[in-house]
């Protein structure tokens, strides 16, 4: 008898082992809840607000995509997560999808089996310094202490950027912005380094944010991205659409606000198969036909997150420049949806 | 006539392996064994399978791999183009380095506190309660944080020790009027521009900071620069494995070995002739000698210097550059993580050598005095040599626990093993498994190094029986 317990145990112990790929969409489903990975604390793309509730740049993807698979825009769980443990929160399954300014790297995407389905921001790595440091350039800080996030794409960007430059510097190395902040602030370095709109981030909440200034060098291209699981296509799939719906939704002037009064009167088909009136374009992925229309109302469309965010509105005041819809010089550009 | 009866033949039965007390207990050892290593087979199988689940594998190569990133202490040379496992040394001497001086510097405390807590004095006694009891019962972490928070927001910036244009301006100015005649490439020192500080101020500009210990230290918010001993006439040295071996160093160390040695053959000769005549002779201004003019003079023939810390200036004597350069910059992450771990654990050792004194019999401190030896000397010599066997044994498993609270500097950025392989690297290559396996391994390894050194200590110390 023994031995048949024993014998049970090691049964279910394998298939245990077994489940653990099972497929997001319907452990999302089942759950009611998507599990979302986000910033400890990022101005304008992923911060928790007075009342606690997450909002930003990057959390508006979770919230359509939340919309686009449950039908309700607020059934998100936010997972804040560091530069270090992001990857293995993702990998490990706590959350299903990541949307927190983390660079598509090639092996990040082969080695740390990571997918990286699009790209909602196309950044750059720069420096601030505060102004009476007197430094024009980033190519003037021979010498320094510099405060940089720790496990990040930044940290290698920055010593092969000094070591191209021969100059050098000395690294400060913190877990997360706000505590680079804190440094920063207290003088503990001379330059901050991050991707420029987390720099942008960290400025506009800086008290004296005049006396702060970002130096002109962008040392790398930093693609932000959605991150999900390797492995997992189909989930892959409703993330990169959820959010390409989004840009295709500016493309073709669909707002959060005009969606139901656009869905009613279009003749364009192509509008009509993303709000799910023709075709069965949401059948394709496992979702129902209203996906798309859900995804759009939930929090606008690209340019209605970016504007109400991190927009030259908003006291982060980033331009669009390189996010900017292809049709106006930027390289935001969705596929076709047919 | 005798009945023998024959002996009942033995019968193995299978139920005697539970039934008989003789077999029983082997049984059991060796049924627990199965389910133990069925245990580690069935985590070792699992954890493989749901790797292969998630296509991945348990690879090392990593580190050979180029690590990409810069530590900013390092104690043997290393660049951003060294590999990962080159990092992962750079941090265990990180680590090795600063649970050395915390285990000596808590001992120190440790055996301070723990005499004076027993003192006779009430204040004094109290003041070492209090030390233990506050330390012993907060967090060390936030110790850590603290002690760090104290050195990066009390101390001044780096460019509060720069000395600027105006100041050099006002400093050749005042001299010009006190009827000194400047040349035109008149350079001014730090100190000068300290000795003018009234009239700067008067002037409306803030003085600079000076350097403490006259002039030769710097703190910031962001580290210590301390002078930096140089040689002028070194010895030469080779390299292993790309760290450079220095036979100044190793003249250095040899030549006070070779004095210590030495000195102790005085004191035992000095011993001797004490147990001959009864009158020890006066020997320490002897052995003081022996041990520190053989190694002083060496380092006069080597050209011995110091590197005063401070800025980079231009031909007036004005402050350039970011931060101050020369000598030893030692990181506050690495003092505070120091300081802490020695209060925290000195508590702990203060503790165990009060225990330690208390166990002695109050008899063994009677007849010291009967024989006439004073309070100090009945502590040093009679006292603590006994308390010492008590006292080891705790001792180790703080030294222990030291090495291994030394983890916690990761919240101040100090990069030590877990900084560099559990952290960054880590995070680069995303071999979570794996340098975590690592680590765990080296832990195990430098903690049985340790113990085992301590065990050794403790059987010399150990009562000899016969």
């Amino acid at each position: 008898m023994k031995r048949s317990v024993f014998l049970g145990t090691l049964a279910g112990a394998a298939l245990l082992a077994g489940y653990a790929s099972a497929a997001t969409l319907d452990d999302v489903k089942a759950r009611g809840v998507l599990n979302c990975g986000v910033n400890t604390g990022l101005t304008g793309f992923g911060a928790p607000d007075a009342t606690g509730n997450y909002t930003g740049f990057d959390v508006a993807i979770c919230k359509a995509v939340a919309a686009a698979v449950l039908g309700d825009a607020s059934k998100v769980k936010y997972t804040p997560t560091t530069g270090e443990t992001r990857f293995t929160a993702l990998a490990s399954g706590e959350v299903d999808m990541l949307a927190r300014n983390s660079t598509w790297t090639y092996s990040r995407d082969n080695d740390l089996k990571l997918d990286f389905v699009a790209v909602n921001y196309y950044d750059g790595q720069g420096f601030m310094v505060k102004k009476d440091l007197g430094v024009a350039s980033a190519k003037e800080l021979d010498g320094a202490t510099v405060c940089i996030q720790t496990g990040t794409t930044t940290e290698l960007n920055l010593a092969d950027f000094f070591k191209e430059n021969n100059i050098t510097y000395t690294p400060v190395t913190v877990a997360d912005d706000a505590e680079a902040q804190r440094q920063y602030v207290a003088g503990a370095c001379d330059a901050f380094t991050t991707d420029a709109s987390g720099l942008a981030a960290t400025r506009a909440t800086l008290p004296d944010a005049e006396n702060h200034i970002i130096l002109p060098e962008i040392i790398s291209k930093e693609p932000l991205g959605p991150v999900v699981r390797h492995g997992d296509n189909n989930w892959g799939d409703i993330v990169r659409w959820t959010f390409y719906a989004l840009v295709a939704a500016e493309e073709m002037g669909i707002t959060s606000a005009n969606v139901e009064e656009v869905a009613g009167s279009t003749q364009n088909p192509e509008v009509k198969r993303l709000l799910g009136l023709e075709g069965d374009l949401g059948a394709m992925m496992g979702l129902d036909k209203d996906w798309g229309k859900r995804a759009i109302a939930a929090s606008g469309n690209y340019g209605e997150i970016f504007a109400a965010n991190i927009g030259e509105s908003t006291p982060i005041g980033l331009a669009r420049g390189l996010n900017a819809l292809w049709t106006q010089g930027g390289l935001q550009y969705a596929p076709p949806f047919r | 006539m005798a009945y023998v009866a024959e002996a009942p033949k033995e019968s193995f039965r299978l139920s005697m392996l539970i039934y008989d007390t003789r077999f029983r207990s082997i049984t059991i050892q060796v049924i627990v064994l199965i389910l133990a290593l069925l245990f580690v087979g069935w985590l070792t199988d699992n954890t493989i399978k749901n790797l292969a689940a998630k296509d991945k594998d348990i690879n090392f190569s990593f580190l050979w791999n180029r690590a990409g990133y810069d530590i900013d202490q390092q104690l043997i040379p290393y660049t951003n183009d060294s590999t990962h496992g080159r990092a992962a040394v750079v941090g265990l001497l990180n680590t090795l380095v600063v649970a050395f001086f915390g285990c000596i510097l808590a001992t120190i405390i440790g055996v301070f506190a723990g005499v004076l807590r027993l003192s006779n004095n009430w204040l004094v006694a109290r003041i070492m309660t209090v030390y233990v009891e506050i330390f012993r019962n907060v967090p060390l972490l936030l110790w850590i944080i603290l002690a760090f928070t104290v050195f990066s927001e009390t101390r001044p910036e780096p460019k509060d020790y720069k000395i600027t244009a105006p100041m050099v301006e006002l400093v050749k100015q005042k001299m010009t009027e006190e009827g000194e005649t400047l040349p035109p490439d008149f350079k001014v020192t730090p100190r000068m521009v300290s000795s003018y500080a009234d009239e700067l101020e008067a002037a409306g500009i803030e003085p600079p900071q000076t350097e403490i210990f006259f002039g030769t230290v710097a703190v910031t918010n962001r580290g210590s620069n301390i002078p930096m001993p140089l040689l002028s006439r070194p010895l030469g040295g080779f390299e292993v494995a790309g760290v450079p071996i220095s036979f100044s160093v190793l003249a250095v160390f040899a030549l006070l070995a070779a004095s210590i040695f030495v000195s102790r053959k005085l004191s035992r000769r000095a011993a001797a002739i004490q147990e001959e005549t009864g009158v020890r002779p006066v020997i320490w201004w002897k052995n003081l000698a022996i041990i520190v003019l053989p190694v002083s003079l060496l380092l006069w023939a080597m050209g011995l210097h110091w590197e005063i810390p401070g800025f980079a200036t231009d031909e007036f004597g004005v402050s350039k550059g970011f931060n101050i350069v020369g000598g030893i910059n030692v990181a506050h992450s690495f003092t505070a993580l120091l300081i802490a771990l020695s209060l925290y654990t000195g508590a702990y050792i203060a503790e165990a050598v009060r225990g330690g004194i208390l166990a002695i019999s109050r008899g063994q401190t009677e007849a010291a005095y009967a024989l006439g030896l004073r309070p100090g000397k009945t502590m040093r010599l009679v006292i603590l040599p006994q308390a010492l066997r008590v006292i080891i044994p705790p001792l180790i498993s703080q030294y222990l626990n030291l090495t291994k609270n030394t983890t916690l500097g990761m919240a101040i950025s100090y990069l030590d093993l877990k900084g560099t392989l559990g952290g960054i690297t880590l995070n680069q290559t995303g071999r979570e498994l794996e340098c975590m396996l690592l680590m765990m391994l080296i832990y195990l390894i430098l903690s049985l190094i340790i113990s085992s050194l301590m065990n050794v200590f403790n059987t010399a110390m150990k009562l000899k029986e016969r």
